[in-house]
């Protein structure tokens, strides 16, 4: 009897286990971060987005729901075909529940499509695109970190106020730099203030002198760097050269990263005004998790927001498979869009019908060298930008989700 | 205000002025390029890579040594020029009896594997470089504020290729070198040492490259791609001057600057394209390029 009883104890747990487990798909969790590793924006995101997801596999245990968690990643050399086909080879073959962080909008809203169509979650932190969350929205994405528009608002209205009333946009002359270079000088308007004029820098550009010299001629108060990464860095140091912010006219880049800064060196960037999501000194949770980070790249470096925000929405993801029991990815989604996220990266955001992280931005100038008291301590917080004033009203995004749940 | 097309022409000499200071940087690139080319035969796509260690260099001996820029104006060329004659005695050498399309994919890998090293080493944002202190600043020029950094650039890189030009069309090392790149096997049978003046040259191309870098390297993010950035455009410099033709390359690099420029303030959009656009025409209507000779 005894072993009969056994056998059957055995089964019944067997069944039990298979039961619980048969929600998660192949009985792993696959997470593959899909990223530029090589090129304009793997300092920002690149290994660091991987590593960010890592530490929240390993903080989250390891495992979700009984199932072992992994991860993958791949460099998509910010082309579209080329992230295009690693993410149908990781959906197809590899079965890949979530795609995360991919930078470069182009290639972000390739993978909107693909993981839309095939049902795979899409974890968006690096890509600029307001699009995602907007005419390109998709139920199985999230965006996370940042957005053109919250950019744009963020510095655009708040320079405005402070009496930088006109403006010159030096532009990456691709379909990035012109969303930008759009939502701020709609800011700029709505905040009272004048767009003298603007031009088009091919993409990319190294010497910026000759369009510096158009922006310094239009006599306007503030110059908006509508680009990014090493593009943003040439032309900060060659205003710093043409004694554009010494003779009174301010700069801002619209889209610049701590890492940016970081290779500017506070000489040239002191002054900066700009808009970030989150910065690694801004209280005791986001400084232990920057030097966990830091140790685990070798020491040296601060992590971005945007590598911030993989590590909580790969951590957000997990808790909701956790409690809906199944990694199906519209299920898993609208699992994440009831919870609150409360971690290191953000207190109370919220995920809206349109797949927007809605959380608390920040207005931070760049600190002279000698108010610097430490490595990358680099930004002084000049205003929280509360998440429903920083990001699109939902109902001005043309999302189709956001009208299906406004008629339900 | 007096104007040219709607652009004041005051501002219009700034932007000739700026032209002028980028064909600068063309001037002494395309210069090693074509220097290497005419004696060597060999396309050295290598260059922008030896063009990005010469700003490393540079920004290497200042965190780490401390050197300032005026001993790594000298010091950082002739370690790449070194690095050039290690390449050109352990590598080019096997390949000068094959076809040239050999020796630019020799260089062309070189480049990449150069490349991905400082990638790997530093990251893809760059590192900043300042401006020696006594070039910080600018002056008014009343049409414009030139950053005295720039106005030495300039005055710097026609310095050079003034005295490349003079040392290759005016002393006997450059008529040996001229007589080697038209018929290396009697030069020899005078008792010269071809091989050594191949290496030299290799050497001394690189070490313009490495020049150059150093120049840049206060003015742009150092940045593992600086390079490649521009060594398409100094390939097109090339090309429209004359491939091996020292003084068309310098006069092309100017005037290609000038050129750049003035499109960056009538249609910016095309400012990236406008030197492959002239390449093309140059390419239909004289293939052997503005100075070149037709073979």
């Amino acid at each position: 009897m005894t072993l009969k009883w056994t056998l059957t104890f055995a089964a019944a747990a067997l069944l039990a286990a298979g039961t619980a487990q048969a929600q998660i798909s192949d009985n792993v969790v696959k997470i593959g971060v899909l990223n530029d590793q090589s090129g304009a924006y793997s300092d920002l995101a690149g290994q660091g987005s991987v590593v960010a997801a890592q530490m929240a596999i390993d903080d989250f245990g390891g495992k979700v729901h009984g199932a072992p968690i992994q991860l993958l990643s791949a460099d998509h050399q910010n082309k579209p075909d080329v992230g295009a086909n690693i993410a149908n080879r990781w959906i197809d073959v590899d079965h890949v529940d979530a795609i995360v962080d991919v930078p470069t909008s182009s290639v972000a809203l390739a993978i909107q499509e693909i993981t839309k169509n095939k049902d795979v979650v899409h974890l968006n932190s690096t890509a600029g695109s307001s699009d995602l969350t907007g005419k390109a929205c998709s139920p199985t994405m999230v965006h996370w970190t940042y957005d053109t528009y919250a950019q744009a608002h963020g510095t655009g209205t708040a320079l405005t106020k402070q009496g930088g009333d006109t403006w010159f946009f030096i532009t990456a002359d691709y379909a990035f730099g012109h969303a930008l270079e759009h939502d701020t000088g709609e800011a700029v308007k709505e905040a009272g203030g004048k767009v003298l004029g603007s031009v088009n820098a091919p993409f990319p550009n190294t010497d910026f002198s000759s369009f510096l010299l158009q922006a310094q001629g239009s006599g306007a108060k503030v110059i908006g760097l509508a680009n990014a990464g090493t593009d943003t860095i040439n032309a900060i140091k060659q205003a710093h050269e043409f004694g554009i912010t010494q003779g009174g006219q301010k700069l801002t880049g619209l889209l610049t990263f701590i890492s940016d800064v970081h290779s500017l060196g506070l000489e040239t960037a002191q002054g900066l005004v700009l808009t970030d999501a989150w910065y690694w000194d801004h209280d005791d949770a986001s400084r232990a998790w920057a030097k966990r980070w830091s140790q685990k790249m070798g020491g040296g470096r601060m992590p971005t927001s945007v590598q911030a925000g993989v590590y909580s929405a790969v951590m957000h993801y997990l808790k909701a498979i956790d409690k809906a029991g199944t990694d199906e990815a519209k299920k898993v989604v609208e699992t994440m869009k009831s919870m609150p996220v409360n971690d290191m990266f953000t207190k109370n955001g919220h995920i809206r019908a349109d797949g927007r992280m809605v959380h608390d931005m920040y207005l931070v100038q760049v600190k002279t060298p000698a108010e610097s008291k430490y490595p990358w301590d680099y930004f002084k917080i000049l205003r929280t930008i509360p998440g429903d004033e920083a990001f699109r009203p939902m109902d001005k995004g043309g999302c189709p989700l956001v009208q299906a749940s406004a008629g339900k | 205000m007096m104007t040219f097309l709607g652009i004041p022409i005051q501002a219009l000499m700034g932007q000739l002025l700026l032209g002028l200071i980028n064909g600068a940087s063309y001037a002494v690139l395309s210069l090693g390029l074509a220097l290497i080319f005419g004696l060597l035969n060999i396309i050295n796509f290598a260059h922008g890579a030896q063009y990005m260690m010469g700003a490393y260099i540079a920004w290497m001996l200042l965190a780490y040594a401390g050197v300032n820029y005026w001993l790594a104006l000298v010091v950082a060329p002739l370690a790449v020029g070194l690095i050039g004659v290690v390449i050109e005695r352990l590598l080019l050498r096997r390949l000068y009896k094959l076809d040239n399309l050999y020796g630019l994919l020799l260089t062309f890998g070189l480049a990449l594997i150069i490349e991905g090293l400082f990638r790997q080493a530093y990251g893809i944002s760059g590192q900043a470089y300042q401006a020696p202190r006594l070039l910080q600043g600018g002056i008014n020029l009343g049409f414009m504020f030139l950053p005295l950094y720039r106005g030495w650039v300039v005055l710097v890189a026609l310095a050079a290729c003034l005295a490349v030009w003079a040392a290759i069309e005016k002393t006997r090392l450059g008529a040996l070198l001229r007589a080697a790149t038209e018929n290396p096997a009697l030069v020899r049978a005078f008792g010269v040492n071809v091989p050594l003046l191949i290496t030299g040259t290799y050497g001394f191309g690189a070490a313009l490259a490495g020049f150059a870098g150093v120049l840049a390297a206060p003015l742009y993010s150092v940045n593992p791609l600086m390079g490649s950035n521009i060594i398409i455009i100094v390939f097109a410099v090339v090309v429209i001057g004359g491939m091996g033709s020292i003084l068309g390359s310098v006069l092309t690099g100017f005037g290609l600057g000038l050129i750049e420029g003035l499109t960056k303030v009538f249609y910016p959009e095309a400012s990236a394209t406008v030197i492959f656009v002239i390449m093309a025409i140059v390419l239909l209507i004289k293939p052997a390029g503005l100075f070149g000779r037709n073979a």
